[in-house]
């Protein structure tokens, strides 16, 4: 399926927006308004939204840490966000989780994720229980290169590829597993090789190309769709900023590997191809620029009018029922 | 009525909830076409396909993290850990996904998630293969921990787990399957979590047991009876949650209490009920609160050597003695 031209649009600005968010994030963190621990998306814009615009409103995903750009790739609210963010009543998850852990169970995001590799095997899952209830839909599932070195990943394709499950396994090889270089932890050279251990299909994209990723997950999700199991894609990208906001990123690498990276922004490399097609002036961009700024301080001011969960709440939310004799 | 074995009951309460509720699954190692490894889910496979009845790589991760993530979209798994001592290879998916998945969302997963695992010691199966970790995940927010010692609860409690909405961990002693047969009530059969049972009523001792060590209790009250001492045996069934109000009733009645576990003593939860009573019933205790478990040791190989290391009968006879006395 090619792409229409107010689907390009609406994936640029959803980039824009991911954009947007995280530079805001940055500042507010920085500004000292934010607790606790942040992971920035920055230079990672174009997978989130490759992959997330190549399947439906109601698949799965299985987010990270570094989260933030799946979720509004995948129609998350900003203004919920921010406000889980910001560790608000109106947050997500009622400030109980923060960046790490922002899901939209309605929106089939089943959670960003605090531990890496854990959400290989709960995306298997997911896409088992599509199968099972024949529901057609897929389970898109986000990892770094780091993910890749842990058992996990090796137990949930082995398992995905042996019970032919509609899971989509997209790695975002950003070079840095925290803060070690992703030759000083793998020795193959391509993340995808790994798929022939599992008889899986594996390929490799450029990551920074929003339509490369659109085209791979799109082809992987047709193919789950039609039992024909589950696919790897290793989307060749980098991350701007250090591991997490506090982590400048230069004790393991250089500034002129960070410029050469900035150079082959995926923003910018879709801004080009959008105005050399004519689908977007200058004059337009700028219009999204401002309706992205606009959205994102909006839903950021939303973010601190909101209430603070009252202290009491944190006994809320541990159970279901039985809460008395649990909570002893 | 019919008479049935713990394994049995157990069979029977998976049978019942998948035929009950379609988005019932089992999966696990050797849960197919080997019936389980202690015969639990002997002919479940013919009768569900493997569709619903997974057997699945020795990949424990993958057990507990699929189990989770198909919890979240609307199965009801039921999971197996072939053997307690092998959750340590999926301490990650339990503790740190399934216990807390309600929570960090600010309660929008629903994890419908039982996971039953054998568990034990007393079969020479040495330090891998005979622990009782409970502890471990009483210590966890967010999981539920149930202790059946007898077919009765073992069926009635794995239904209500299976129907309930959040993790349920189900130790099923090892030594349980195959070794007691009991009437059980045809129909619907149900136990609620968190009501412990009153095995035995008395005056002078309560004795708090769980699973294996229930039975163990009763014998040793059997001889005590005939020496005139009155013994109150409570098991307790579910550990999360706790059925507080029976504990320290019975306390309140008698002054004097035990707690015996087949859980290494240091850190077991006898610890965390003792410490309760202590806070709760201060004033009416006679004597000092008594805990038996088994050593602070690993589970060792040798039978003579495990049987010094397990808390008997005898260790339960002598201290119910000593301290009616």
């Amino acid at each position: 399926m090619s792409l229409n031209e107010e689907k390009k649009i609406e994936i640029f600005t959803t980039m824009k927006t991911i954009r947007k968010f995280e530079e805001r994030v940055e500042g507010l963190y920085l500004d000292g308004l934010l607790p606790g621990l942040v992971h920035l998306y920055i230079g990672q814009e174009a997978v989130a939204a490759g992959a997330c615009f190549a399947i439906n409103s109601d698949d799965y995903i299985v987010s990270t840490h570094r989260g933030h750009g799946h979720l509004i790739a995948k129609g998350g609210q900003l203004d919920k966000m921010f406000a889980e963010i910001f560790g608000k009543k109106t947050g997500y998850c009622r400030g109980k989780g923060g960046s790490m852990h922002i899901a939209d169970i309605n929106l089939g995001i089943l959670g960003a994720n605090g531990i890496v590799g854990a959400g290989l095997n709960i995306a298997a899952g997911a896409a088992l229980s599509a199968q099972l209830l024949g529901s057609n839909k897929v389970a898109v599932c986000f990892f770094g290169d780091g993910a890749t070195n842990r058992g996990t990943f090796h137990e949930a394709l082995n398992l995905s590829s042996l019970w032919n499950l509609p899971a989509i396994f997209v790695c975002e090889n950003n070079l840095y597993g925290q803060g070690t270089a992703y030759s000083r932890q793998t020795k193959v050279d391509k993340i995808s090789d790994r798929a022939a251990a599992y008889n899986m299909a594996g390929l490799t994209v450029d990551g920074n190309d929003v339509f490369a990723v659109y085209d791979a997950v799109l082809n992987a999700a047709n193919k789950a769709r039609n039992n024909k199991g589950p696919t790897l894609i290793e989307c060749n990208t980098y991350r701007w900023k250090g591991h997490f906001i506090g982590d400048n990123g230069m004790s393991y690498r250089d500034q002129e590997e960070v410029d050469r990276w900035k150079k082959k922004c995926p923003i910018l490399k879709m801004q080009k191809m959008l105005l050399k097609e004519g689908i977007l002036t200058e004059r337009a961009i700028e219009e999204i620029d401002a309706y992205v700024n606009n959205k994102v301080t909006q839903a950021i001011e939303y973010a601190k009018s909101s209430p603070e969960p009252d202290p009491n709440e944190v006994f809320e939310n541990v159970y279901t029922t039985h809460n008395e004799g649990c909570m002893i | 009525m019919t008479q049935l074995t713990y394994s049995q009951a157990i069979r029977e309460a998976l049978r019942e909830e998948m035929l009950r509720d379609d988005s019932v699954i089992v999966m696990g190692e050797d849960v197919g076409v080997m019936n389980g490894a202690h015969g639990a889910t002997r002919g479940l496979l013919d009768e569900f396909s493997e569709k619903r009845v997974r057997d699945m790589p020795i990949s424990e991760t993958a057990i507990i993290g699929t189990a989770i993530g198909a919890a979240m979209t609307g199965m009801r798994p039921v999971a197996e850990i072939m053997s307690m001592d092998f959750i340590t290879c999926c301490m990650d998916e339990l503790v740190n996904q399934a216990a807390k998945m309600k929570y960090m969302t600010g309660g929008q997963a629903k994890l419908p998630l039982t996971v039953r695992m054998p568990f034990g010691a007393g079969f020479s199966a040495a330090a891998q293969h005979s622990q009782s970790l409970e502890a471990w995940f009483t210590h966890t927010p967010g999981l539920k921990v149930v202790m059946p010692s007898n077919p009765h609860d073992a069926k009635g409690l794995l239904k209500t787990s299976i129907r309930d909405d959040d993790p349920v961990i189900f130790l099923e002693h090892k030594a349980l399957y195959d070794s007691i047969k009991e009437d059980l009530p045809a129909g619907e059969h149900l136990v609620p979590l968190g009501k412990a049972d009153i095995k035995k009523e008395g005056n002078d001792v309560t004795v708090i047991a769980t699973s294996m060590m229930v039975h163990k209790a009763l014998i040793a009250d059997k001889k005590l009876e005939i020496e005139g001492i009155s013994v109150e045996v409570i098991d307790l069934r579910c550990l999360v949650p706790i059925d507080k109000d029976v504990i320290i009733n019975s306390v309140k009645k008698t002054g004097k209490v035990i707690i015996v576990e087949e859980a290494v003593k240091r850190s077991g939860y006898s610890a965390n009920i003792a410490a309760m009573i202590v806070e709760e019933a201060f004033d009416c205790l006679d004597a000092p609160v008594i805990r038996i478990g088994a050593a602070n040791t690993p589970a060792p190989f040798n039978p003579n050597l495990e049987a010094r290391y397990l808390p008997d009968e005898e260790d339960i006879y002598q201290k119910i003695k000593n301290l009616s006395t």
